[in-house]
């Protein structure tokens, strides 16, 4: 039985007011596969991580996440979608244990899990100070806790190693590296790194498609062009 | 309701941990007694004028607590963690207007006896039941309409001026109601301990529409 894309978008197109932040982007992201999207800043990078979390809606065109189409099944999709995204989305007067429990009992996962993911990062030492006492590596390492705390099929990483020393990077590495099994669509500031990440590449322009496909394809020239 | 329960416990840590909210309510009530003590510069008051006084001074603190409702969530990115969690957006609503009911029912645990000893200067004892029945019915109408009022504001720029603008309009029927209803349980010599039913039917009537319209609209209100 086939099973469906991991994403699917047609013709997607999205504004702000008269801004365009993207424009008819069609992409097929099968699963299991990790898509880099690339692009200068404001070229609709996090627009389009948004759209997948159904934290935002399109304005024309079709999205489906494993089968699902956005806005309609938002339901069902965030079950499914793990982002992690620019702000770590965690409140500063709680401890990061009170913050990963909350989230847990949100999405209805076994408090077992918090120990789990905190013993994965090595943080269960500092587990219970205030999150606004942790340092910037420190809660970048809480938020990856949040963002696969419910075991999501599909990870939304914007910037995902922002603030993290090479060895905190190496910790997040299984929860959300390639070793994760997740689909993923990233995000970085360093776009070679992403590339040798990557199984697919969207590079992005003004919100319309600069590139499509295979990383091989995607040349040096190519990439000079788009941050140029 | 379990995510409701989940969001309350939550607030009510932060609120714990930070004491941003309720102290600076409960001050505001009290520094509001100890201007119209001075200001009307009578040893007591009694009757509307003392049950205009005592809801001005809620309505004071409670715009304080609906102007901080959505704060954490608005500054830390809890209205994205909630979205992002596959649950029913209503929950937060529930679970905000719950918060600021207690907040509010806190607030008056410590003022009403405050105003009873500043301004009235007498004992509440024998209308204190008809005056709990009528400051929790005006406490759901502070926290219906605060929430969904506060829910409206919070994604606008200007969410400190639009609170107040939408809020104080929609808040001044239910207000009438409590000073109204108050106000014979406050007349001299307690003539009355029990308020008049006119005025709480009214007040319930409007708690109980504003209750369902702010559930009916909070769902698109946490829309981008």
């Amino acid at each position: 039985m086939p099973t469906a894309p991991a994403i699917e978008l047609r013709g997607l197109s999205r504004y702000f007011g008269e801004r365009t932040a993207l424009r008819d982007v069609s992409l097929t992201v099968p699963a299991g596969m990790t898509l880099a999207v690339l692009g200068r800043n404001g070229a609709g990078k996090s627009t389009l991580l948004r759209i997948l979390a159904s934290l935002l809606r399109p304005h024309s065109g079709d999205v489906t996440v494993f089968g699902e189409a956005l806005p309609r099944r938002a339901f069902a999709v965030r079950a499914q979608v793990g982002l992690l995204a620019h702000e770590p989305l965690l409140y500063r007067e709680l401890t990061a244990r009170e913050n990963l429990v909350y989230h847990a009992r949100l999405h209805r996962v076994g408090t077992e899990r918090v120990d789990e993911v905190l013993d994965a990062v090595e943080f269960q030492r500092r587990a219970d100070d205030p999150v606004r006492t942790l340092s910037r590596g420190m809660v970048q390492r809480v938020a990856v806790c949040r963002a696969v705390l419910h075991r999501p099929s599909l990870l939304l990483l914007d910037e995902p190693r922002a603030n993290l020393d090479p060895a905190a990077s190496a910790l997040v590495e299984p929860l959300i590296g390639r070793p994760s099994g997740t689909t993923r669509v990233l995000t970085s500031h360093d776009p070679r790194a992403a590339l040798a990440e990557a199984d697919m590449v969207l590079a992005l322009k003004d919100g319309r498609i600069a590139y499509a496909g295979e990383p091989a394809g995607f040349s040096d020239t190519r990439l000079q062009d788009l941050y140029a | 309701m379990r995510t409701a329960w989940v969001v309350l416990r939550k607030d009510l840590r932060v609120e714990s941990r930070t004491l941003e909210t309720l102290p600076a309510m409960i001050l505001l009530a009290l520094v509001t007694f100890v201007i119209f003590h001075f200001g009307l510069n009578r040893d007591t008051i009694d009757g509307q004028e003392a049950a205009g006084v005592l809801t001005v001074a809620l309505l004071f603190s409670a715009m304080l607590g609906i102007n901080r409702l959505f704060v954490a969530e608005r500054e830390q990115g809890g209205f994205d963690a909630f979205l992002l969690a596959p649950v029913d957006r209503s929950a937060m609503m529930v679970a905000k207007a719950a918060g600021l009911f207690i907040y509010l029912t806190v607030l008056e645990v410590v003022a009403v006896p405050a105003f009873g000893l500043f301004l009235l200067g007498r004992s509440l004892g024998p209308p204190l039941a008809g005056l709990v029945l009528v400051l929790l019915l005006t406490n759901i109408a502070f926290a219906a309409i605060g929430t969904l009022v506060s829910g409206i504001a919070v994604n606008t720029r200007a969410r400190d001026l639009i609170g107040p603008m939408l809020g104080l309009p929609l808040l001044v029927p239910a207000l009438i109601g409590t000073a109204r209803a108050l106000g014979p349980l406050l007349a001299a010599g307690h003539a009355t301990t029990s308020p008049p039913l006119k005025w709480l039917a009214i007040l319930a009537l409007y708690d109980l529409v504003f209750a369902l319209l702010a559930y009916a609209l909070f769902d698109f209100l946490l829309e981008e």
